[in-house]
């Protein structure tokens, strides 16, 4: 095999060649969520069609689910996303596909239990109505987000019509600092590319910092691939990649293992990559990064100055960011007030993250004028962290532990903040509203966003250590 | 998903001068609770467009009298950026837009656009600078869109040639059912899904017990 890791995935995929038509791409595993699919069942119900391979197709229920138990310990669903629930539930009874419903022990956000459950393997194409299906390509395979018609062309066919996109290489070298995690690398690049720099490409990560990450951290890269404009974000599968997927419950056992891992070996990087475009940023001496504004790029060493508007092209865009947040230009971020902190999202709700998250919170309290939200991305990321303990200590601090789900990354259930308020998320889009209708969103890591909670104020994770 | 096939069209242009116009403005998430593609117009850019209490703020331009009856929006770079919710379009289409120029588009955004019969055309700076200019001074200033022809022409100024994915073209101007031309692949489908090793890999069912067959799997605690 040669050439780029996409495009030895994207060779093996094509099961039609591009011409004057987009090539036909076969789909390895098809993921599917109640908010992006009830259109698309539809549509196959209205041309009398059926899902063709329901083996390969998986879904769940995470975007508009509540996150708290009511008194009796049920998980009631909003009046106005309990059709959508309902219809999710008709549609994979119809069409068989598996559904991990609302409190089943496997549910949790579409692209937290894709991978923890081993469905997501390297050299697969995977595809989900939700942009944030770049995350799946931490594990070196090629993912990326559909609409609702793409989804339902890949129930009906298990294909997609798809122009192959360009390749750019981002390479992150040097070392990280104290308090400096994926996130801060994710957010970064994003500064670094752009908002919109990637579009048109999907990019693979290498360097010594990538390489260094564990499967958890590398997710979080991926994750925010789509922040840059990026259809898709991969890293090459590796010893990492190729330990953390051993034994989980779809992995491959016994003689297939052997088989598999001998293929994903074979996605080694050899010597004749060519990438259209490569993008080079050193870590080394990076502080935490956090965002200012309204979109990821928008982003500053947390203890660095907000930008001050100078009459360039940007300027319009930087005083409209400033105007929403209500940030002076020049001025400082830490110390700022707080309301919120947000520690979840597909982002960063895996067990490593809350692990990070309790390490500040150990010995310490929420301060008053702050609300906390932990919210697992999974039912058994949450079983985890209540077997090691993490969720005693989100408790005694102060922090409100919750059932699994999107939750206030976009604020489609009642876990919203207020209009004005500020929050610090670890979620992955601080977009206008994102959080709530009007809710001023920073997004920092789990560790930065514990340090928040607890000093009452934008603070530095490194003065917490 | 086409719907009628869309050749040429003139109209009045609403500009919306912002770069990286992202979905949650187009349609913000709360609205996202429908099961229908229908009727979604209404909630187009509610954020931008409507006050606290629900009223059309003046200063936001689909609000202003000119933009009455526009098909056209034209935007600054990047519309469209962030999730890939095709309510986003559904939302533009139903409330009255058939065609969004600017300089960049969202790749997910774009492709949605174009197969809900919505066309995007990414013009270079100098010509929206142009477009902008014309509409800026004279906000009843007509945009002719000639798909078949790929031309864009701002009141009676000349022509200008647009790039447009050739099959997206097709399909717009045609109206090719997507769906119906990957059905048509069936053949070529089935022997690539023998034939390729990481579809044929089955996902290993000793430990899950749970793969085959289907349907829905929920605790006792959850009444839906
Ligand atoms: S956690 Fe947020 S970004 Fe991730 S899938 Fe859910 S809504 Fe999308």
């Amino acid at each position: 095999m040669s050439g780029t890791l996409f495009d030895r995935i994207w060779n093996s995929h094509v099961v039609r060649a591009e011409g004057d038509a987009p090539a036909v791409l076969g789909v390895d595993l098809h993921l599917v969520h109640e908010v992006t699919s009830p259109q698309a069942f539809t549509e196959l119900r209205s041309r009398g069609l059926r899902v063709r391979r329901p083996d390969r197709t998986i879904a769940t229920m995470d975007h508009a689910t509540p996150t708290m138990r009511a008194a009796d310990g049920g998980l009631p669903v909003a009046a106005d996303a309990a059709a959508q629930t309902a219809t999710l539930e008709e549609n994979c009874l119809e069409f068989a596909v598996p559904l991990y419903a609302l409190g089943h022990e496997r549910q949790g956000i579409v692209h937290v239990i894709g991978p923890e459950l081993g469905l997501t393997q390297p050299g697969m194409t995977i595809v989900c109505g939700d942009s944030h299906t770049s995350t799946h390509g931490a594990f070196g395979a090629l993912a990326f987000g559909i609409g609702t018609s793409e989804v339902a062309h890949v129930l009906a066919t298990q294909c997609l019509l798809q122009r192959r996109a360009r390749t750019m290489e981002v390479r992150v070298d040097g070392t990280l600092g104290a308090g400096v995690t994926a996130k801060d690398v994710a957010l970064a690049i994003i500064a670094k590319v752009g908002v919109g720099g990637g579009a048109g490409h999907v990019i693979e990560y290498t360097g010594a910092v990538i390489r260094a990450l564990p499967m958890e951290g590398r997710m979080t890269v991926c994750n925010m691939s789509i922040e840059a404009g990026a259809r898709a974000g991969m890293i090459a599968p590796d010893d990492t990649t190729i330990s953390w997927l051993a034994g989980r419950p779809f992995s491959p056992s016994g003689a297939a293992w052997d088989a598999a891992v001998g293929r994903w070996r074979a996605f080694r990087r050899d010597d004749d990559e060519r990438f259209d475009r490569t993008v080079s940023l050193d870590m080394s001496g990076v502080a935490p990064m956090i965002t200012w504004g309204t979109n990821p790029g928008m982003s500053i060493p947390i203890d660095g100055t907000l930008p001050v508007p100078n009459g360039g092209p940007d300027a319009a865009g930087i005083n409209r960011a400033l105007s929403y947040m209500n940030f002076e230009p020049g001025s400082r971020l830490l110390g700022h007030r707080v309301d919120v902190v947000f520690i979840g999202s597909c982002t960063n709700s895996r067990i490593s993250d809350l692990r990070d998250a309790a390490a500040i919170f150990r010995g310490r309290t929420v301060a008053p004028n702050v609300r906390v939200l932990v919210v697992p991305g999974s039912q058994s990321v949450k079983r985890e962290a209540e077997r090691e303990g993490l969720a005693e200590v989100f408790r005694a601090a102060g922090a409100e532990w919750r059932e699994s789900g999107c939750s206030m990354c976009i604020a489609m259930n009642a876990d919203r903040a207020g209009p004005g308020e500020y929050v610090v998320s670890t979620s992955n889009r601080n977009f206008e509203g994102r959080q709530g209708k009007g809710a001023r969103t920073l997004l920092a890591s789990p560790v930065t966003a514990a340090a928040c909670a607890v000093r009452g104020e934008i603070a530095d994770p490194r003065s917490l250590a | 998903m086409s719907g009628e096939a869309f050749c040429t069209f003139r109209s009045r242009a609403v500009l919306l001068l912002r770069d990286d116009v992202d979905t949650d403005q187009i349609i913000p998430a709360r609205f996202l609770t429908t099961t229908e593609r229908t009727g979604l117009g209404r909630y187009a850019f509610a954020d931008w467009r409507l006050d606290a209490a629900g009223a059309p703020r003046v200063d936001f331009p689909l609000n202003a009298p000119d933009a009455v009856g526009a098909r056209v929006l034209v935007a600054g770079r990047n519309f469209g950026c962030g999730s890939s919710r095709e309510h986003a379009p559904w939302a533009l289409i139903d409330w009255g837009f058939r065609a969004i120029i600017a300089e960049s588009f969202g790749d997910i955004f774009r492709n949605n656009a174009h197969k809900n019969g919505l066309l995007t055309i990414a013009v270079d700076s100098d010509a929206h600078a142009r477009l902008v200019g014309a509409v800026t001074s004279q906000p009843d200033t007509e945009v002719t869109v000639d798909l078949v022809e790929r031309s864009l022409q701002v009141a009676n100024a000349s022509p200008e040639q647009f790039e447009i994915d050739r099959f997206v073209r097709h399909c717009l101007t045609v109206g090719i059912d997507e769906l119906d031309y990957l059905l048509a692949a069936e053949r070529e489908i089935t022997s690539w899904e023998r034939g390729a090793p990481e579809f044929t890999a089955t996902f290993d069912e000793a430990s899950s017990g749970s793969w085959r067959g289907g349907g829905v799997r929920r605790s006792r605690r959850y009444r839906p």
